[in-house]
This record gives structure tokens, C-alpha cells and sequence, in this order.
């Protein structure tokens, strides 16, 4: 953090640098005051909410008289020890590993196939076409997940005709994860092709023209020049992504799972919900902040590290 | 070079078409789907299930039954309540963020610029977020769906970005002219972002429009969701909301398979229409967000 103005104290006297800055900078500070005031109400003061976690938080009582947690760590603890820990835990590392796994690559060899038509019209038009999922919202997109996969919906209909049986699809806790992937796919590919294709069009075309000296067909051009070009942008992406690797799409999960898909679809999120707003029972607010503190504060570290491997391999960093 | 009707390379060129016109139809077909359901009859659509590839005994009936359902009206009267309140505070704080960020020389920017960024890896999560919507009072008003995410710090570092970019020497010669910051914001640099302020509209009113989670979380009353969360209710939790609030049960046991996908029409198309105009402006406003972070 660079510290620019401060350092001028010696020569000046503190007050004397605090008039000359406000002489200078009074409409900026001003104009900041509703940004602060917004960020105390709506994200520091959540923060101070925290301490629930640590305590047998009572919602009649308050923070201020409910009582302390004993020992402080109870709520951690339980959650640990939770029958469920297991299952959630896996189930939010699978359903992000396989979303790394396929999700990741998707837009890469879109914007590969892009980048290989001539035609600029074909071209726009695939963009704009690709684009367009993006902007459906998760509730119409799992609605209509939700008609395909009925009994009687388009996806049963086309396993019949194909000699197999019609079910519904989003009950069976086999299909949960495809189901999870490839509407992220469908969803994402064509937005997150957009800042490949920005890199494909920084690559220097002195480096085509020779290789097609040499002979390289369009296929060899690709894997041996583009790729390649691509490779520092696909490595912070990648760095990026592990870095959230606990923040599952939990608002599609809500959408999509049922009770009859909980082994594979309840995530830690998910769970957090349920316990927060039960349909039944009273809600678990101090057990479900902690929870919400143990995904954060594993988030933060998960991207401290990839952080710093980033800046060490690649030399670019969010901070 | 002499030209072959059949070299690798023509070949090469022929599968990636083919492949990319096939992700193509695999991506429009879903809502050709959706389109031509909502136009066909529901006896039809419940008699063939399946494969639809055009409208069946057109009909508008379930559009005229989705634009005049009183809960579907509300719906759309309540989002473009929160549009219409929430589209300008977004766009001003975002402008201020931004262009505090971007500015030099101030001597508290340091504290306050880890003040900000500090918000995006760090919050207190969902149940303090709900009790503090709840202390503040904003629980079951349309403000728990304003306030909350009035700023996003992440569309501030476009904006910053943008006004970065933006030669110094046309700031620094209006206020050696005497303009105040305000005037330089307001008069110089808010005209050159216009672009970015497109792109940002388009953000906040995008997830505005799609969001779904804190209604469903901070509102009690069906009178008072947006039009997401009704969906939410036909859609997936298969829900008769329709029916006890409408007078006409009758007529939406009739169009019951066919309103979905109508109401579907009527949330998505607006956007629909709205994105590959923005589409070059969106583009860089992708690749300024992911160089930053």
C-alpha cells in the first residue's frame, strides 16, 4: 500500500497537511461520504455480526445479551462433528472440481473455433448467439431444466426414442452433477469465451505468417501459436478460479436439488440455508454464522495462496 | 499459393463450422423451445410432451392470462420499482468509488481504498446480513432489495479503469480554470465514460432483473416480490400461487402448462433485446474486470 502524503509530516505540521488536503480534496471526500456511510450499514456492520458465532445467539436478546459460546469454539466444533461435515464437504469439492474440470476448458475451445472462421458475419453471429445464455436468470434457466427433466419432458422423450426410459431426471441423484455441469456450460460458454478471444486478438500475426512459411496448416497454426498465446491469460483465469473454489453456484443448487438428490447436491452454503430458514423448528443463526466465518475465512486463504503463486509464476496478482 | 477445393486446412476450417453451428442450435433450441410452447395451446402441450419445433393452435391466451394475473403484475411492477429507484444509486456511488479510486494526491485514499476492497474477500455472511436488514427495518420492503447491494466494488474497478484511461491533462486544466471536482465529474469525465456507464447499467440492471435470493429471504409477502421469485413459484416449486391469488381459477387451471413458459417470455425477452447492442461495450467491460481481478 503506498503511502504517498504522509511522509510529508516532518516538514509540515500534521494539522497544516490536513487543511492543505481538504483545501484540495473536499468535493472527493464528500462525494465518498454515502459510499462510507453504505459500507458501514450494509458491510462492515454484518461484520460485527460475526460474533454470533461465538456465542448461543438468541434473537430476542440480541448480540449485546445473548450469551458467550462455551467453550468458544462450541459451534466450529459442532460442525466438524456434524453427521452431515462429510457429505457437504464433498460434495461442494466435487461439484467445484468437475465444474474447474469441464466449465473451465469449455470457452477456451470456443474461442479457438471462433478465432478459425473467415467469414465475419458467421463469426459475430455465433458471439452473439453464445452470449445470450448469460443473460437468462438462474431462476427461467432451472425452470426450464426443471420442464426438460420431467417424466414426460424433452429429455425422457428423446431417451425413449433412443431405446432407454423415461424418468425424471432431477429426482435421480445419478444425474445431479451432469445436470450441474453442463447448464453451467450452456450458461457461461460464450461469456467467458469473450476474454479469450481478446487475448487471440493481441497475438502477434508476424508469428502466423512465418509458420505458414514453414508449412503449418491452420490446425498445427493453432495448437502451436494460438495455444500458446493463450496460456499466461488461461493460468491467471485458472489461479483465479481455484482461488473461489469453495463458492459453488449455491443459488442453482437451491433451485435444483431435492431431498431426494441431498447425498450429492447438498453443498455447505445450502446446508447453511437450511439451517437458517428451516421449514420447520427453530433456526440455528449462531451455528450457521460460524459456518458462513469457516467458508470465508477458507476462501480468503484458498486466495491469499493462490495469490502469491500467481504473482510468483505469472507476475500478476489481485493484490 | 495455389488453391485445392479439399486441403486440410479447408477441411480443418469445414469441422470447426460444423461444430460451432451445432453449439449454435444447441443453445437456441432451448428457447425456440420455450418460445413456441408459450404460443401452443395447453391441451396440446400436455398431450405431446417432447419436441416442439414450431407453435401448435396458436394462442395468446396464456400471454393475455400472464399480463393481467394480479401476481404477475405486481411481479413486474415491483422489479422496475427496484430498477427504477436502485439504477441511479448504483450508477452515482459507482461513480464516486470510481473516481476516488482513480484520483491522486489524497491523503486519506490509502485507508480508504482497503476500506472498499477489503469488502470484496471478506463479509460477514448470510445470517448477519439478514439480522442487519432486519434491525435497519428494511425487512419486507422493497429497500431490502435496493440497499444491500447498492455498491458493487467490483463495477467500481471498471469505472475506476475507465476514468484512469482518461488523458490528465483535461482534469487538471478544468480546475486550474477553477472547476470543482463536482463539475469535473458531472462535466468532463461522466461524457467521456458514457460507454462504461452502459456497460455498468447494464451489470446492475442484469442482476437486478435475475436476482431472486434476498426477495426470497427478505420479503414475506407474495404482494411484494419481484417477478423472479413468482417465477420461482410456478416454475420449480410447481406452487398454485396463481390460483389463490386470481380470481379466475378456471382460466389458469387452462393455460397452467403454457403461463410458464409465457411468463418465461416475458422476463427473458426484454434483456434479449437489450444485449447485442451493448455487446462491444460489454466486451471491454469483461476484459477491464477479469485484467483487474
Amino acid at each position: 500500500m503506498r503511502s504517498p502524503a504522509i511522509k510529508q509530516t516532518n516538514t509540515h505540521s500534521f494539522s497544516k497537511t490536513l487543511a492543505k488536503d481538504w483545501d484540495r480534496n473536499k468535493w472527493k471526500y464528500i462525494l465518498m461520504v454515502p459510499v462510507i456511510v453504505y459500507l458501514i450499514l450494509f458491510c462492515y456492520k454484518p461484520m460485527y455480526g460475526l460474533i454470533m458465532a461465538f456465542q448461543n445467539f438468541k434473537i430476542s436478546r440480541g448480540i449485546s445479551g445473548s450469551a458467550w459460546a462455551d467453550p468458544w469454539y462450541k459451534w466450529f466444533e459442532n460442525f466438524i462433528t456434524d453427521p452431515y461435515f462429510p457429505r457437504i464437504i464433498k460434495n461442494t469439492f466435487t461439484l467445484s472440481g468437475l465444474t474447474i474440470l469441464f466449465s473451465f476448458p469449455a470457452p477456451i475451445i470456443l474461442a479457438l473455433l471462433i478465432n478459425e472462421v473467415k467469414n465475419k458475419v458467421f463469426k459475430r453471429s455465433v458471439q452473439t448467439i453464445t452470449y445470450m445464455p448469460y443473460f437468462i436468470s438462474m431462476v427461467v434457466l432451472c425452470g426450464m431444466i426443471n420442464v426438460y427433466c420431467k417424466q414426460d419432458g424433452l429429455f425422457s422423450q428423446i431417451a425413449v426414442a433412443l431405446g432407454g426410459t423415461a424418468q425424471n431426471y432431477l429426482a435421480s441423484p445419478d444425474y445431479f452433477r451432469t445436470i450441474y455441469v453442463l447448464s453451467d456450460i450452456w450458461q457461461k460458454i460464450g461469456w467467458d469465451s469473450i476474454i479469450y478471444l481478446a487475448a487471440i486478438s493481441a497475438i502477434d500475426q508476424e508469428q502466423y505468417e512465418a509458420a505458414r512459411v514453414d508449412g503449418a496448416n491452420r490446425f498445427q497454426q493453432m495448437l502451436r501459436i494460438t495455444l500458446p498465446g493463450l496460456v499466461p491469460i488461461i493460468m491467471i483465469l485458472l489461479i483465479l478460479r481455484l482461488g473461489g473454489i469453495l463458492n459453488v453456484g449455491y443459488e442453482k443448487v437451491l433451485l435444483l436439488y431435492n431431498p431426494s438428490t441431498y447425498d450429492v447436491a447438498d453443498v455447505i452454503s445450502t446446508y447453511t440455508y437450511r439451517l437458517s430458514f428451516p421449514t420447520s423448528g427453530t433456526p440455528m443463526y449462531s451455528k450457521s454464522t460460524a459456518i458462513g466465518l469457516f467458508n470465508t475465512l477458507v476462501n480468503v486463504v484458498f486466495l491469499v495462496t493462490t495469490n502469491a503463486i500467481s504473482k510468483r509464476t505469472t507476475q500478476s496478482s489481485v493484490f | 499459393m495455389k488453391k485445392h477445393f479439399l486441403t486440410s486446412d479447408s477441411i480443418f476450417q469445414f469441422i470447426c463450422i460444423v461444430i460451432l453451428i451445432a453449439l449454435c442450435i444447441v443453445t437456441l433450441y432451448p428457447v425456440w423451445y420455450i418460445m413456441c410452447a408459450s404460443f401452443t395451446s395447453n391441451t396440446y402441450l400436455v398431450s405431446h410432451p417432447g419436441v416442439l419445433l414450431r407453435p401448435h393452435g396458436f394462442t395468446l391466451g396464456s400471454y393475455k392470462l400472464a399480463l393481467t394475473h394480479p401476481l404477475l403484475l405486481s411481479g413486474y411492477k415491483n422489479i422496475l420499482i427496484v430498477l427504477f429507484i436502485s439504477l441511479p444509486i448504483n450508477i452515482l456511488l459507482t461513480l464516486f468509488t470510481g473516481y476516488f479510486l482513480a484520483s491522486k494526491k489524497v491523503l486519506f485514499k490509502p485507508v480508504l481504498q482497503f476500506m472498499i476492497l477489503f469488502t470484496m474477500f471478506f463479509s460477514g455472511g448470510m445470517i448477519p446480513a439478514y439480522l442487519n436488514v432486519r434491525d435497519l427495518g428494511l425487512y419486507n420492503t422493497l429497500w431490502a432489495l435496493i440497499l444491500p447491494g447498492a455498491l458493487s466494488v467490483y463495477n467500481s474497478i471498471i469505472c475506476k479503469t475507465a476514468i484512469e484511461a482518461m488523458p490528465d491533462s483535461l482534469s487538471e486544466s478544468a480546475s486550474i480554470d477553477g472547476a470543482n471536482d463536482i463539475t469535473i465529474l458531472f462535466r468532463i469525465v461522466l461524457p467521456l465514460i458514457k460507454p462504461t456507464i452502459a456497460v455498468l447499467l447494464l451489470y446492475y440492471g442484469v442482476g437486478h432483473w435475475n436476482a431472486w435470493f434476498n426477495a426470497a429471504i427478505y420479503l414475506q409477502d407474495n404482494e411484494k416480490l419481484p417477478i423472479q421469485n413468482i417465477m420461482r413459484a410456478i416454475l420449480i416449486a410447481n406452487s398454485n400461487i396463481l390460483n389463490s391469488a386470481a380470481a379466475e381459477n378456471d382460466q389458469v387451471n387452462q393455460f397452467a402448462e403454457s403461463i410458464k413458459y409465457a411468463t418465461i417470455m416475458l422476463t427473458t425477452i426484454p434483456i434479449l433485446c437489450i444485449y447485442p447492442f451493448l455487446q462491444k461495450y460489454f466486451v471491454k467491460g469483461v476484459m477491464i474486470g477479469a485484467v483487474k481481478g
